[in-house]
């Protein structure tokens, strides 16, 4: 009953008409920045985010996470009629969307991704609705050796699960961890890592210049690199009836999109997977329990619905760790969790005893944003097809031009554009030899949380480190977190035992 | 790519040490009863990078990571080419910012991009080279009261304080 209060109360927030017209057009940019190849959430999020310091916080919040919930149903659009993912989340939906359009049925699978997204994002959003205040309650309890536990867990997960090169992912942690210790140090305010002397290190390096430089920058350099050549557009005829007819089979795939919206929003909550396993784990399980799973591959709904599904249900879900732990659950919620403290909000579990309205406001938007999308989505699939015609060309700088303002405009300081520069085009580079990024991104933004919170530990144990081990809660986090930080290790160990054999 | 992977994890654990040195200038020692010292987080932090770009290296020896098996150019001529066409092309924007400020660099690079790389013509080419700065001031100037660098050009830029502004 408590929660029903509590949401009423946010939806107040988000009937405010600038909210509202927040939602609306964050979908829509969402949508746009989904569908157009290269671009997803991380991007859109990264970019904008110093486009938001016009209005205040919750507002800005809700904006984004419009955006990112967009951009989960506009990802479909672009896998579908040009056979390229419009974002990586959007991959799955490739395998069986694609077909669809080239036997002509590109408005099936386009109403479909539509539908099974709207059902992933609603079933997750009342399974966050119900978690969140649960797991926040759970969490006020948790000191600084829990929390500091808890992001040791977040960065194992990558090395652990993320299934990427082992050194090359602890490297993207520890890069990034280091960059977010430059500056001052906070606990005796002494300088350090001031590189070169150069006096712009002096404030830190903000971690919307990493990211801009990542996913702006590199993702860019990265785009222009692979999409040579022309793609083929398919048809797509939509007509009313058509578009009933397909929403009504779009309930009778109830498996793929039940196993979607629930795999999808408990892999989201995972740190280092997120939406794009989440919807490839999703789509593979459907079509293993499937009456014919020969079908898939060739244009079966079910295999668009699945995947579709699951991405939102994991947009949804990696905002759960980030709302009431203060620990992103994808690179786009790492983006926001670094906005909330730009905007002077503590992430965590605090929030919803002291930023009700914010909290519930984000909620309630959370509904708002997927009616929206789910709305427009279908009502202007003949505009977001316009719109994909828009050239490369003119794109590309567009976005540039927007990382470069973006990279600015936080401290106002053209040294963070420079440094922005140099990281994009490292990672670009480090891109192409397999790196990953996202880790790096994540570190920047939770490193300047997890050093004060094992210093502070330490500082209470007096320099005693069983400190992580012998707490109740987060005694077993750190134990997890090692297990998983081992599992590569023992994966090796186990394939060389029963190789001989 | 194999020679690519190598030199980059060489340079990389360059780098690692660079960032070792650079922390020890802070006690990176355990202080009694406090806990690590200042310098202690990025220092070993930058130890692990240090160990992981060895680890990369003996992977690489190994043969056993994708990048250290391929035969493949790091960097294809198409690569390249755009590579220095676009990544110069934003270098010169950044450079052209302390000359002609913000907007003055966005509209020549956009006219660069658009018109030259792009091959659109002038007539797609002048309103995006001219709208996007303009907008671009309504919105930061004016807006949010982000005061942009204007290079050379402030000046110009005068009138339009005392009216916005």
């Amino acid at each position: 009953m408590e929660i029903l209060s509590h949401l009423a109360g946010g939806f107040l927030v988000v009937f405010d008409p600038l909210n509202l017209g927040l939602v609306i057009l964050g979908v829509t940019v969402g949508l746009f920045i989904g569908a157009m190849p290269g671009l997803g959430s991380v991007n859109g999020v990264a970019i904008l985010l110093p486009m938001t310091f016009l209005v205040p916080p919750t507002s800005a919040m809700i904006f984004l996470a419009a955006i990112y919930y967009g951009a989960m149903y506009g990802g479909a659009i672009s896998s579908i009629m040009l056979g390229i993912p419009g974002a990586s989340t959007a991959v799955a939906t490739t395998f069986d969307g694609r077909p669809l359009a080239l036997k002509g049925q590109a408005d099936k699978a386009l109403i479909v991704a539509a539908g099974a997204s709207f059902i992933g994002g609603t079933i997750s959003i009342a399974l966050f609705t119900g978690f969140a205040p649960l797991l926040a309650h759970v969490a006020l309890d948790f000191g600084d050796p829990e929390i500091f536990a808890l992001m040791l867990l977040a960065f194992a997960t990558f090395v652990g699960l993320s299934g990427d090169d082992v050194p090359k992912t602890i490297f993207s942690i520890c890069i990034g961890l280091v960059f977010s210790a430059v500056g001052l140090d906070i606990m005796s305010g002494e300088p350090r890592l001031i590189f070169m002397d150069i006096s712009g290190f002096m404030h830190g390096i903000n971690f919307l210049v990493l990211a801009i430089g990542v996913y702006g920058i590199g993702e860019m350099l990265w785009t222009i690199e692979i999409s040579r050549g022309e793609t083929q557009m398919s048809k797509a005829t939509i007509t009313l009836p058509g578009i009933l007819a397909h929403l009504l089979g779009t309930l009778k795939l109830w498996k793929s999109w039940t196993i979607g919206s629930l795999l999808g929003f408990f892999v989201g909550i995972l740190p280092a997977a997120g939406a794009t396993p989440g919807s490839l784990m999703a789509y593979g399980i459907t079509k293993m329990t499937a009456k014919d799973p020969r079908a898939f591959g060739k244009g079966e709904a079910a295999g668009v619905a699945a995947p579709e599904s699951a991405n939102n249900a994991a947009s949804t879900g990696s905002m759960l760790p980030m709302l009431t732990l203060g620990i992103p659950g994808s690179p786009t919620t790492a983006i926001l969790l670094g906005g909330m403290v730009i905007w002077g909000l503590i992430p965590g579990p605090m929030l919803f005893v002291e930023q009700t309205e914010f909290v519930w406001g984000l909620i309630a938007s959370l509904y708002a944003a997927n009616l929206f999308a789910f709305l427009i989505n279908i009502g202007f699939v003949p505009a977001f097809l316009w719109m994909l015609k828009m050239p490369f060309t003119i794109l590309a700088p567009t976005i540039f031009v927007l990382s470069l303002i973006g990279g600015y405009a936080p401290d106002e300081n053209m040294h963070d554009v420079w440094l922005m520069l140099i990281f994009g085009v490292g990672a670009y580079l480090l891109r192409k030899l397999d790196y990953p990024m996202a880790p790096a991104v994540l570190a920047i933004v939770l490193g300047p949380i997890a050093e004060p919170k094992m210093r502070q530990s330490l500082l209470i144990s007096g320099g005693d480190i069983t400190i992580f081990f012998t707490r109740p809660i987060a005694g077993p986090i750190t134990v997890i977190a090692i297990a998983l930080l081992l599992l590569p290790l023992i994966q090796l160990i186990w394939r060389t035992i029963r190789k001989p054999a | 790519m194999r020679r690519a992977e190598l030199v980059a994890a060489v340079l990389m654990a360059a780098f690692s040490g660079y960032l070792m040195w650079k922390s020890a200038e802070l006690p990176f020692g355990w202080v009694p009863d406090e806990g690590p010292g200042g310098g202690a987080f990025p220092f070993w932090l930058s130890a692990i990078m240090l160990v992981c770009c060895v680890w990369i290296m003996v992977n690489w020896y190994l043969r056993k990571t994708p990048p250290s098996q391929s035969e493949e150019p790091f960097m294809d001529d198409y690569a390249r080419r755009m590579f220095f066409l676009v990544g110069g092309g934003v270098f010169g924007m950044i450079g052209l910012v302390h000359i002609v400020g913000m907007y003055g660099a966005i509209a020549l690079f956009l006219l660069y991009y658009v018109r030259f790389l792009g091959r659109h013509s002038w007539r797609t080419t002048i309103p995006i080279a001219v709208g996007a700065p303009v907008a671009a001031f309504f919105f930061f100037d004016v807006a949010l009261r982000i005061v942009l660098p204007k290079g050379y050009l402030e000046p110009l830029f005068i009138p339009l304080y005392r009216i916005f502004l």
